[in-house]
């Protein structure tokens, strides 16, 4: 059987661990974004808070992936679901890219233009959301490109604590010696990771500010 | 005492000192009236102190001693945002919004203030066409496809969205060549004329001093070394203000020679 047929006959499967692949991924980046953004405007905002929020990201990012797994498998709550446990460790790994960028693109933002906002009687909140953010929102998705290539990549290790995924697939196929198996979980993962990269690539050239 | 120097002070600064956080003073115990209506050059070379004073009328920074009162009160019992939105401000050209066109930037006071739409859309319009902006042409642009002229007309417009009664500049013409600066210069002697706000500008360009200032004050080491009207300070025995004269004759004389 040749991998075009294998494919054929398990693509029902296949498609299966892709959607829960890209479930994992979303809800993952959704969370990292909704943490990591605030986080780094925080950053900016007390300079002195960069090393521990950027310190404790940092160090979240170096545990190999399978430990990190690991570990958080006896904490109470999240022990309890798999699929749970899944998302809160890849959120911790997308976090560091996005906080990182989030500081730089703020902080990327020209004096100039910052003064200017105070100046003209804009508030802290106003330079925020008018003047900062719309600024450095390519940076911004940047950071989130790279959290989301990096989480497709290691969502894939999250079916070591039963969470699904295209993981399933490479796991399997590792344990049983096949390599269509492990095929039919790094091909898709590899195009999810491909494809997100470049829609995102695109989004991000479109929202370059111009100067 | 004429009468118009008797006339409550639209800005003053009463012995304004600011130091750094270090301690590092940037301006010691500066004295100075600016009259309603009149335009003041602040002049002086960089380190002197000058934008460290303009950044105190609108409270950019708050005076470590002494006082500033804008309109008879004190800039620190002013409300910060209120103060500077009644106030316009023009820096060098990067500080327009570069993800805004130029519509929205000189529309960014009149939108802080809550105009209604219409309103806004009829003084930029106006505005485009007091600098000299074909609003037609020039609304939907950004800063980017603009002229280093044009960018500063956007700018002045900008400042004066929302019909402030004092008027800030710094270093407003400093990043143009030489013949814009020109240019912009004349249009602008014509317009303050027109506008009868009161201005404060600074810059280390005696030219432009002497041609746009109805009052020149002198800044040296941060502090205050004389205030000339323009005639008096092209005839002052005083060194600095001798030296800067100086300048301007030296180029005479090169002229004359050729």
């Amino acid at each position: 059987m040749n991998l075009a047929q294998f494919f054929q006959r398990h693509g029902s499967e296949i498609l299966q661990a892709t959607l829960e692949h890209v479930w994992l991924v979303g809800a993952s980046m959704l969370l990292a974004i909704a943490i990591g953004v605030p986080l780094g405007i925080v950053v900016t905002r007390r300079p002195w808070l960069s090393k521990p929020i950027l310190g404790g990201a940092n160090i979240a990012e170096t545990i190999p992936s399978l430990a990190l797994f690991g570990f958080l498998l006896p904490v109470p709550w999240l022990g309890d679901r798999a699929g749970r446990l899944a998302v809160v460790a890849l959120t911790l790994y997308a976090l560091l890219p996005i906080i990182r960028n989030t500081v730089a693109g703020i902080t990327g933002v020209d004096p100039a233009v910052r003064d200017a906002a105070r100046g003209m009687g804009m508030t802290p909140r106003q330079i925020l959301f008018r003047v900062e953010l719309p600024l450095s929102l390519s940076t911004l998705l940047a950071g989130i490109r790279v959290a989301t290539v990096l989480t497709i990549g290691i969502a894939t290790i999250a079916a070591a604590v039963g969470a699904g995924g295209l993981g399933e697939f490479i796991f399997r196929g590792l344990a049983m010696v096949n390599d269509q198996l492990i095929l039919a979980g790094a091909i898709p993962a590899a195009l999810l990771a491909l494809g997100a990269d470049f829609l995102l690539s695109v989004l991000e050239k479109r929202l370059r500010p111009v100067h | 005492m004429t009468a118009e120097q008797s006339a409550a002070p639209i800005i003053e600064f009463r012995n304004a000192s600011y130091a750094l956080p270090n301690g590092r003073p940037l301006l010691q115990n500066l004295n100075l009236e600016v009259q309603s209506g009149e335009t003041l050059v602040l002049l002086g070379r960089s380190g002197a102190g000058k934008t460290t004073a303009m950044r105190l009328i609108n409270r950019m920074l708050e005076p470590s001693a002494g006082d500033v009162l804008v309109e008879g009160r004190s800039t620190t019992e002013w409300d910060a945002i209120a103060l500077r939105r009644h106030v316009g401000y023009v820096i060098q050209e990067t500080g327009l919004f570069p993800h805004y066109t130029v519509e929205e930037n000189v529309a960014v006071v009149p939108r802080l203030l809550e105009w209604p739409q219409d309103r806004i859309t009829a003084r930029v319009r106006e505005l485009l066409a007091l600098v000299g902006l074909d609003a037609a042409e020039y609304s939907k642009r950004y800063p980017h496809e603009l002229s280093g002229g044009q960018r500063q007309r956007v700018g002045v417009a900008r400042a004066l969205a929302a019909d402030p009664p004092i008027l800030l500049m710094d270093e407003p013409f400093g990043a143009l060549d030489p013949l814009t600066r020109s240019e912009l210069h004349r249009e602008f002697q014509s317009l303050e004329q027109r506008l009868a706000k009161t201005i404060v500008i600074v810059t280390h360009d005696i030219r432009e001093a002497l041609f746009l200032g109805s009052r020149i004050a002198l800044m040296e080491g941060g502090k205050l070394s004389g205030v000339y009207s323009p005639s008096e300070f092209l005839r002052s025995s005083e060194p600095i203000a001798a030296e800067y004269v100086a300048g301007l004759q030296a180029l005479e004389t090169f002229k004359e020679r050729k």
